[in-house]
């Protein structure tokens, strides 16, 4: 058998909802800040910037799920490929807990480290068919990471191939085949494989069941849980369906033009949303029970261009409780009274003073 | 017990066939419902169930290759009932019936605009092809459609093009062109997936507000069973072309008695739902269109096969106009 | 265990699919033939290409000379097939050495973009914009005739086509999420470059090879019929018909010209079944 990551903290598998305990925390990412320039004309000017991810502050610990949550244009991909550094922020600051120097900033490292670190991190992508190269088969795919990180030697790498294709519940003499003869569902459990033979302890999913069938997308869904247990892995899971998300994490962060507007446990979240955006959103998502008595929030518009985000805060323009201070101020993300662990970026919800981030010095 | 006025639209064993280079593939395969009017129908199923084909088949919008071997499909216009699956494909009384008695919205609003066509000028075409009246009698209509449906300062905005629009808005537009000719039976297949959530909800409301107001049927398509069990009268389950499962809203997710219809309501995360519960999965993937397994379709995945399972189950109507096809319908199922 | 499957194989599959493709078959079956009689030559006739025998000039098709002899009393099936090696050399030779600069320069150029990318872009407007027997003509006056420089002028003259098409796949390419998913394992910028988006952009590159094959061939031909290409020593297609100018030849002796105008003819047809119908072929959307 493989040999998996160490044994799992069972006080935080079995209540996310405890206060964390700062050597759980296995990425922390302050600040971060991606603008893409818009350029016009002939001369290419810079006539202003797609605040892509503005300023956006997260933490993930050990062996939890992290939903991301939020329309589309609201910056959870580009957070998500921050992460994983297929895109370089603009500025900020991301620390990994890798190595035995406990957290260390992953934005500032020299090339040796920063290849080491690519290891730890690694992505699954939304479209099963772009996700695997066509090419080649699914043992090229798999073997040429392992090599690249000196894992084993040739026969020892194949016996990991075929090891984690039987991790996701496909034959091992898969590996000699070509994309082309697998299903969608096949395919996301490869590409799950994948990123996970170089035994990275952090997974960003982006989208990765939304564009499965109903029933291929609970198989998915079901083995990404059980790998987690299995392997005390963390992951980021980047979903606009909230039902999903819901389910896959432990806590979630629902972003708004590029910026964290409420972030709590997934309970937490879904009984008492604080912030209107949140509620709208839950409210919004269709469920198959009869006689729901929900009240649906329909927002009004859409969203606006991450160009030129509105002032104050960014939601007011669609929110029904919109008020003068909402126009000026932009919120920031505080602690909502009287809970352990649910933040929201909201005038008018009712706040500790103390910002976020003052909890989160290690 | 409908009295032929009440009905809209009859489907009666509608067999649909794509026939490929070496392949024939049943898309549809003995597929049979009633329509009434003013009601939603909702057609759920995974990709390739036949959902979209059953559609197109009903305005006769198939590719090349596919075409209607059997079956009839009666449309009840108000001068009375018409064949449609005899018409030719585009005969002018084919033609005449859609977009004036059969409007349609389509899963991707950008692919259905013409990109060098002002929205207006889309919208008014469709309502000078059906009626006589002057263009700008006609803009003026499209300019009230689209002011109806919600777009700020219509009249300045249906001189955009439609990359000027964002995807709710084009999808708006969708279904102003859709409407404008007021139809009596709108299909709308996956109206929404494209969407965001939010305009999602946006673009039903408006789907049912314009249903209240002019009495419309819908057939909705759609994978998402919340959104039929939000949107839809009766609901249609759809698996390898055929459906095995019909009724009211009630009886299919009240009492769903089709293995493949529990399957698929116990496999999406419901929000609030427990989080050591584990979702239900369907084992395997959907069969082969065109080497399909002898008898039920859904046998090989189904945990409640049994050697009856090989030969094609029976309509079965359970009372009330649910109708199943499955062996084991009238012995309930235990999960 | 890893056990033993039965491997799959692209290549086997895409031949699979090329035998089902009537046209791309009998191409292949032309061209297959006419490489095999040219590799055969000595087998073939017991004639050397460049034997001359004044003893029979011009003499028409024979039991002893089936296609009969020229001016010089050389046998002209003898040269029609020693000829074919040349002028197939010829127009392979320069479509693969135009591939394979278009290619490498696409390459670096669609990955990486920026000023190479820009100025490599201006270059192969300015080439495109003559057309290229003029610009072959002026290539053919300034390094002289030869063999070696006909191979090298069509390969100079004939890579932007093969850059923009690599070029264009790359800028598309470079952006699938395998690609990204090989950024993210850390793996090196040439081998994701090289190994892992080039084969992607081989089947548009193979079907350009062989249509510009047939086009170099008959350039060859057009350029020695002009007595600009290979020297008249050396036997092509072209050369033999070079010995076609007269109008007494064309209307008294068509055996000189008519053998070597079929072969070119069928083939550059051929030749360009074979690459219509590997185009279907490599398409991944059919």
């Amino acid at each position: 058998m493989l040999e998996l990551h160490g044994g799992l903290d069972d006080m935080t598998k079995a209540s996310p909802a405890v206060q964390p305990n700062m050597n759980d925390v296995i990425l922390d990412i302050r600040h971060l800040k991606k603008y893409y320039p818009v350029y016009k004309g002939v001369f290419k000017k810079v006539t202003g910037h797609v605040k892509a991810v503005d300023d956006v502050s997260l933490y993930v610990r050990r062996g939890e799920t992290l939903g991301l949550v939020g329309e589309s244009g609201c910056g959870k991909t580009t957070l998500g490929k921050c992460i994983v550094r297929l895109q370089s922020p603009t500025s900020g600051e991301m620390r990994f807990r890798y190595g035995e120097g406990g957290m260390r900033d992953i934005l500032s490292l020299n090339a040796k480290e920063g290849f080491d670190v690519r290891k730890k991190i690694q992505i699954v992508f939304q479209d099963p068919y772009s996700s695997l190269n066509p090419v080649k088969t699914i043992y090229e795919a798999f073997d040429e990471p392992l090599r690249v990180h000196r894992m084993g030697s040739r026969a020892q790498r194949k016996e990991i191939i075929a090891q984690m294709l039987e991790v996701v519940n496909l034959r091992s003499d898969y590996m000699y085949r070509y994309p082309h003869e697998f299903s969608g569902g096949q395919r996301q459990r490869i590409s799950i494989a994948r990123a996970l033979c170089i035994k990275p302890e952090l997974i960003v999913c982006d989208e990765p069941v939304s564009a499965l069938d109903v029933s291929i997308q609970a198989q998915v869904l079901n083995l990404m849980k059980d790998l987690q247990q299995q392997m005390n892995l963390s992951y980021v899971f980047i979903a606009h369906d909230l039902s999903v998300v819901e389910y896959m994490s432990d806590r979630i962060a629902v972003m708004y033009l590029g910026q964290v507007v409420e972030l709590a446990t997934s309970t937490s979240l879904y009984r008492t949303p604080r912030h209107p955006y949140t509620e709208a959103l839950l409210s919004a998502v269709p469920t198959p029970e009869l006689d729901a008595v929900r009240e649906r929030i329909v927002l009004k518009g859409d969203v606006p261009s991450p160009i030129n985000p509105p002032s104050g805060c960014r939601f007011h323009p669609r929110c029904s409780k919109c008020q003068e201070i909402c126009r000026v101020e932009m919120p920031q993300l505080r602690k909502v009274s009287g809970t352990e662990d649910h933040y929201v970026a909201c005038h008018l919800a009712d706040t500790e003073s103390v910002p976020q981030e003052a909890r989160m010095e290690l | 017990m409908n009295s032929e006025s009440d009905l809209i639209l009859k489907v009666d064993n509608l067999q649909t066939q794509f026939h490929l280079s070496r392949r024939v593939v049943k898309a549809v395969n003995g597929v049979s419902f009633q329509m009434k009017r003013g009601r939603t129908l909702g057609v759920v199923g995974e990709s390739g169930c036949g959902k979209s084909v059953t559609a197109h088949s009903i305005v006769q919008l198939l590719p090349k290759m596919g075409r209607i071997v059997d079956g009839s499909i009666t449309y009840y216009s108000s001068n009375g009932a018409v064949e449609l699956s005899k018409l030719k494909r585009n005969g002018s009384e084919m033609r005449a019936i859609r977009g004036k008695e059969i409007g349609m919205i389509f899963q991707d609003p950008m692919a259905s605009l013409n990109p060098v066509f002002t929205i207006g000028h889309q919208i008014a075409e469709n309502i000078t092809q059906h009626e006589k009246i002057s263009r700008a009698a006609a803009m003026e209509r499209a300019v009230e459609m689209l002011t109806m449906l919600g777009i700020p300062q219509a009249s300045t905005r249906i001189k955009d093009y439609p990359h000027q629009f964002s995807g709710g808005m084009k999808q708006r537009a969708m279904i102003a062109l859709a409407m404008v000719c007021n139809p009596k039976l709108l299909i709308a297949d996956e109206p929404t997936t494209a969407l965001d959530v939010t305009i999602q909800a946006q673009i039903l409301e408006l789907m049912k507000e314009m249903q209240h107001k002019y009495g419309t049927s819908i057939i909705l398509i759609t994978h998402n069973m919340g959104i039929v069990a939000d949107m839809a009268d009766d609901i249609a389950v759809m698996y390898m072309g055929r459906i095995v499962e019909f009724g009211t809203v009630r009886q299919v997710l009240g009492s769903p008695r089709h293995p493949y219809t529990r399957a698929l309501l116990q496999s999406v995360p419901v929000l609030g739902i427990a989080k050591g519960e584990r979702l239900k999965t369907i084992r395997g993937s959907t069969p082969d269109p065109s080497d399909m397994p002898e008898g039920c379709e859904f046998a090989p995945r189904c945990d409640f096969a049994t050697k009856q399972c090989k030969t094609v189950p029976a309509d079965t109507d359970l009372g009330g106009g649910h109708r199943v096809r499955c062996w084991n319908c009238m012995g309930g199922l235990t999960t | 265990m890893v056990t033993k499957a039965v491997k799959s194989s692209l290549a086997l599959r895409n031949w699979e699919k090329l035998r089902r493709n009537k046209l791309a078959m009998i191409g292949f079956c032309i061209v297959a033939f006419m490489i095999l009689c040219a590799v055969c030559a000595p087998l073939l006739t017991p004639y050397s290409p460049t034997d001359i025998d004044l003893g029979s000039r011009i003499k028409p098709p024979s039991l002893s000379h089936p296609l009969g002899t020229d001016k010089l009393g050389r046998d002209v099936l003898s040269r029609l097939l020693y000829g074919a090696r040349v002028s197939i050399l010829i127009g392979l030779s320069g479509a693969l050495g135009g591939a394979v600069i278009g290619t490498i320069i696409g390459c670096i150029s669609g990955y990486f973009g920026g000023w190479f990318d820009k100025v490599m872009l201006r270059v192969s407007e300015i080439f495109m914009t003559f057309p290229q027997i003029i610009l072959v003509l002026i290539l053919v006056v300034y390094f002289g005739q030869g063999l070696m420089n006909l191979i090298f002028i069509f390969s100079i003259s004939g890579w932007p086509g093969t850059y923009r098409l690599v070029r264009g796949k790359f800028f598309s390419l470079r952006e699938e999420n395998y690609v990204e998913a090989c950024r993210a394992y850390g793996i090196g910028e040439l081998s994701i470059m090289f190994r892992h988006i080039l084969p992607n952009t081989f089947s548009p590159v193979i079907v350009t090879v062989t249509l510009s094959t047939a086009g170099y061939i008959l350039a060859e031909s057009g350029l020695s019929f002009l007595g600009l290409g290979v020297p008249s020593g050396i036997p092509t297609w072209g050369n033999i018909i070079n010995s076609a100018k007269a109008i007494d030849v064309i209307s008294n002796n068509p055996w000189l010209w008519l053998p070597p105008g079929l072969a070119i003819s069928l083939f550059v047809l051929g030749v360009n079944f074979f690459g219509d119908g590997l185009r279907d072929v490599l398409d991944p959307n059919q």
